[in-house]
């Protein structure tokens, strides 16, 4: 049984839809990747899928129960996390807060999980008093993540986890990703540096105009000449 | 205080009179406005519109003390403080679950269509006279004491030096509005920086979506504010009426004041706006404190030509609203978003 | 998603050929008005209809705010009792007790050292550019500042002091009501601009908090200000625009009130309907509905929003002006929140916020409402105590009537709540015209 999958979405803001029949599969222990162009829907999926816009058409499924137009707390208690790409951090919260918020449905497990963080990002435990909003831009990013980490999700669901950071973090990230998906988490997320992702990604998806234009291994998207032309930059 | 500093024992007079009318009268002021800011702010932080009810829900939590009172005028005897006192804990669950209630009635169906924060506005507003109308309905329009079986005391402490004739006057719902007030911000404080609830809370004033994305039920979030925000609002309106009388027809007056007050802490910081509602209570009391009387110890060696009138105060008590309006006006021109910085402008 | 989709409700108000709502809200406020003429008699139906005229004219100042700008004023009061103010002091006789005595050359002087010192303050506020420090000139300033409103201040109590004892107070100044009315709605317009140019370019909840603080400081004055209104001992009689009733007899003096207050509405009614269709209402609504687009587009919002905010405040002057003369009474303790603020906000909602017409309608039938609730809220009182007398032996408490009013506090409040969720563009919804 797939971890996520979603057939033949439809959705979007107040009546306009913007997802015209998206299909999406991902298997436990796998790494999704869904490119595309601005305005094809991408952040829109995630968002569908994680229960912050209406579903109109369409099913989507964890594990083969249908979640669709369930609320984000009920799914986090699924095992969904989910890092949007703005505004992912407490500001005036510390660091700590901001993850301890991230297990607000586990407390028990909050201490066990906080080293775990902060093993995995060692920047953060030096900046556990800090407010999240006086922290540069790729360590808000650690501090979203590990928020999310913190409720021990089955499936990640990240929305363009490295836009507006430096080269050097862009690395860093795509790294901890990799190790995350390592620890057996199952990861979905959209990315704007489409072929470094795709070179870590076990599925591709790649939308346009709200529907699915190729889905395929990363591996295969890569090699792809039409996705290479059209979705890579030649 | 410098008290040596002051020449002569009839200055100290008048100093003690300065800590009656001014550090007095404005640490009670600035505690009752510094509590109602508090759940302006927190209403605003949370569900980001002003709420223009949070007057009345003081007069409704006041209103309810009274009523206990009268019901049970001799209850504080028998644990030695005033029946409004004893009185205040089931008044303040009262008021909690009224204000859980009006949310449910009245707010929740326009937050849950996404009206824009002014429409929710305008919906407290009808709260408002909805209280009004139901307290008054009650009450009638006059003041009452909150006093009713028991007498309040009113301490006279002697300042320990030769000549002072003056003594410093507390009363005795004065000490327990001081206590109450370090108790209650005390208790926020905690509540707000170590309790799961607390720094949910936080968290969604910071990020209401992120919140949710957390599986923080926003819902909960919402009930637990407007309970804390009833709680404190009984506490506040119960103190000033102990303080001075219970009248019901004093919403629009504290309205300016507390808003005043949370706009100066910045908008959706508690402890903002306590500072704010300290600044306001001591900034009236300074405007209406008739400085001439101070300045009765020099007048003999003021120059013949500068004879100062009677009345050096620089508002009377009766335009003491215009303070607040004034400091309100002075932060939305130079800082709109407050000394401490808050999220909403 | 309910029936209270944002989305259907605007199709559903697409332009008709007839306007039916239109006629049946028509007929119903005329069966009203016609069934007050027959109950309670002519002229007192008049004097209610003279007193619903004031309130259109206010109500169509609060629906250019409300309806066509979305700013919401919760100080109407302070705006109609400004223009109360006014034309109380224009066309009151003049006090000859007063500018017989040398006071006014009194007053006067205290005028005068006010100008300068409000100089003075502005001068050392530009201090720095001699080349002081900027903490040194602020420093300089506040002390001078504090210093000379204290002299000032103290001038000004002696001499009002002396005014009250010498003259009662300064009197009016015997001129024609129209200018008292034109005064009073450019003051009240004059008040709206300094309001606004504070609070408009900031969230909406905030124009709300210091309008109803600016009510509430206005009422102060008026009431403590006893050497220019006689604060609570009032003034009366205020003369009328048209005879009386002392030469007419009253249905045909309130008549003729009547004819002149109508004459004003659709004076306005033209006017503001011109306006909306203008290009200036388009970008008007066009701020309204998306602000960050009329932005892109190059349009000075703030600017935009202060015409429409002081515009609204002229008219609710003028209405308070109107108001003022017709109870012939001036008294500033007679000002009060509800009647002169929450009801015109309920006449705007529940009549179509931004539609002029519905506007009219909703003052004239609310107003209608408001007159007729006090009998019969004083008559349900009156039931439930007897019946609470007969059966469960209660005594009746005192003041019965006063509390009996409240109530209608607890109606104005609901209705405000109910219509805001039932019916959240009134009776007469804006016409949003679809251009797809």
């Amino acid at each position: 049984m797939p971890l996520l999958e979603a057939c033949g979405v439809h959705g979007g803001y107040g009546g306009m839809n913007i997802l015209h029949g998206v299909d999406i599969s991902i298997e436990a222990n796998e790494v999704g990747v869904i490119i595309g162009p601005n305005g094809a829907g991408k952040s829109t999926m995630l968002k569908a899928i994680f229960g912050l816009l209406q579903v109109t058409e369409g099913e989507i499924r964890l594990r083969g129960t249908p979640i669709h137009n369930q609320p984000p707390n009920r799914l986090v208690k699924l095992g969904m996390g989910f890092v949007p790409q703005e505004h992912n951090v407490f500001p005036s919260l510390s660091v700590q807060e901001n993850l301890e918020m991230g297990a607000y449905l586990k407390p028990g497990s909050i201490k066990h999980n906080l080293g775990n963080i902060y093993e995995f990002f060692p920047p953060l435990k030096d900046k556990r008093r800090q407010p999240a909003g006086e922290l540069s831009g790729g360590q808000r990013q650690m501090v979203a993540m590990g928020r999310a980490l913190m409720a021990e999700p089955q499936l990640l669901l990240l929305d363009e986890p490295t836009a507006g950071l430096s080269p050097k973090y862009v690395h860093e990230i795509f790294e901890r990703v990799k190790e995350i998906n390592a620890a057996g988490v199952g990861i979905l997320m959209v990315e704007q540096n489409a072929k470094q992702a795709l070179t870590i990604a076990d599925k591709g998806f790649v939308l346009a105009a709200g529907q699915n234009r190729f889905t395929d291994t990363g591996q295969a998207l890569l090699a792809d000449p039409d996705v290479a032309r059209s979705f890579l930059g030649g | 205080m410098p008290l040596h500093l002051l020449r002569g024992d009839i200055s100290v007079n008048e100093f003690v009179f300065f800590i009656n009318n001014v550090v007095i009268a404005g640490s009670v002021t600035g505690s009752i406005y510094a509590i109602g800011a508090v759940g302006i702010t927190l209403v605003f932080g949370i569900m980001r519109f002003a709420h223009f009810a949070h007057a009345d829900m003081m007069t409704l939590g006041a209103f309810i003390v009274l009523l206990l009172t009268s019901m049970f005028p001799s209850a504080g005897n028998a644990v030695g403080m005033p029946t409004a006192i004893v009185m205040l804990p089931p008044a303040i669950i009262s008021t909690a679950l009224i204000a859980v209630l009006i949310d449910k009635t009245f707010y929740k169906p326009m937050r849950v269509h996404g009206v824009k924060p002014i429409v929710m506005v305008i919906a407290s507003l009808g709260v408002t006279l909805m209280l009004q109308g139901l307290i008054r309905l009650f009450t009638g329009t006059g003041s009452q004491s909150l006093y009713v079986d028991d007498r309040k005391e009113i301490f006279r402490f002697a300042v320990p030096i030769e000549g002072v004739r003056m003594p410093v006057v507390l009363t005795e719902p004065q000490i327990y509005l001081f206590v109450l007030t370090v108790i209650a911000v005390t208790a926020l404080h905690l509540f707000l920086s170590r309790s799961r609830l607390g720094k949910a809370m936080r968290a969604m004033s910071d990020n209401p979506d992120l919140a949710r994305s957390s599986g923080i039920n926003t819902n909960t979030i919402v009930a637990v504010t407007w309970m804390i925000v009833g709680g404190l609002a009984t506490i506040a309106g119960t103190l000033l009426a102990m303080d001075v009388t219970f009248k019901p027809d004093l919403s629009f007056h504290i309205l300016l004041p507390i808003f005043a007050a949370a706009i100066v802490g910045g908008v959706g910081q508690p402890f903002g706006a306590i500072a704010g509602g300290f600044v306001v209570g001591f900034a009236e009391a300074l405007a209406v404190f008739n400085w001439n009387v101070l300045l009765r110890p020099v007048h003999d060696s003021l120059p013949t030509w500068l004879e100062l009138p009677s009345n050096l105060a620089f508002v009377g008590t009766e335009y003491k609203i215009v303070v607040p309006f004034f400091i309100l006006v002075a932060i939305l021109v130079w800082r709109p978003t407050g000394i401490f910085k808050g999220k909403v402008i | 998603m309910s029936a209270h989709n944002p989305h259907r409700r605007e199709v559903a108000v697409s332009p008709r050929s007839f306007p039916l709502r239109e006629w049946i809200m028509l007929t119903a406020v005329a069966l009203a008005v016609g069934a007050v003429f027959l109950s309670m008699g002519t002229p007192y139906s008049v004097r209610m209809l003279v007193e619903a005229s004031c309130y259109a004219i206010l109500a169509l100042g609060l629906t250019i705010q409300w309806g066509y700008a979305g700013q919401f004023n919760a100080g109407v009061m302070g705006f109609v009792a400004l223009g109360g103010f006014s034309t109380m002091l224009f066309t009151v006789p003049v006090n000859h007790a007063f500018w017989d005595s040398d006071l006014p050359g009194e007053l006067g002087r205290v005028l005068l050292y006010l100008v300068a010192a409000s100089l003075a303050v502005i001068a050392a506020s530009r201090l720095n550019r001699l080349g002081l420090p900027n903490w040194l000139r602020t420093f300089i300033t506040i002390v001078l500042a504090l210093v000379l409103y204290m002299v000032v201040i103290s001038q000004f109590r002696a001499v009002t002091d002396d005014i009250q004892r010498q003259a009662d107070f300064i009197g009016g100044f015997g001129m024609p009501v129209w200018l008292g009315w034109a005064v009073g709605a450019a003051l009240a317009g004059g008040v709206g601009y300094l309001i606004g140019h504070i609070c408009l370019g900031l969230r909406s909840d905030y124009l709300a908090i210091a309008t109803l603080g600016i009510a509430e400081i206005i009422k102060a004055f008026l009431k403590n200000s006893d050497w220019l209104t006689r604060g609570t001992a009032t003034v009366s009689p205020l003369p009328w625009p048209v005879p009386g009733p002392g030469e007419l007899g009253f249905t045909l003096a309130r008549a003729a009130y009547l004819s002149v207050t109508a004459v004003m509405i659709a004076i306005i009614f033209v006017l503001l309907q011109r306006a909306y269709n203008a290009p200036w209402g388009r970008m008007i609504r066009a701020i309204r509905d998306n602000e960050v687009s009329s932005a892109a587009m190059g349009k000075d919002i703030n600017r935009r929003r202060l015409e429409i905010f002081v515009l609204g405040c002229i008219l609710m002057g003028l209405g308070g002006a109107a108001l003022g003369s017709f109870n012939g009474l001036f008294d500033p303790q007679g000002y009060l929140p509800l009647n002169h603020t929450f009801l015109v906000l309920v006449m705007v909602i529940l009549g179509g916020p931004g539609n002029n017409l519905g506007t009219i309608f909703g003052a004239v039938a609310v107003y209608i409402i408001w007159i007729m609730s006090e009998p019969l809220a004083l008559y349900v009182m009156d039931l439930v105590t007897s019946f609470g007398h007969t059966h469960f032996g209660w005594d009746i408490p005192r003041n019965m009537e006063s509390r009996a009013l409240q109530a209608r506090v607890f109606v104005i409040g609901l209705l405000i709540t109910v219509v805001l969720r039932v019916a959240p563009k009134g009776l007469l919804p804006e016409k949003v015209k679809h251009h797809d």
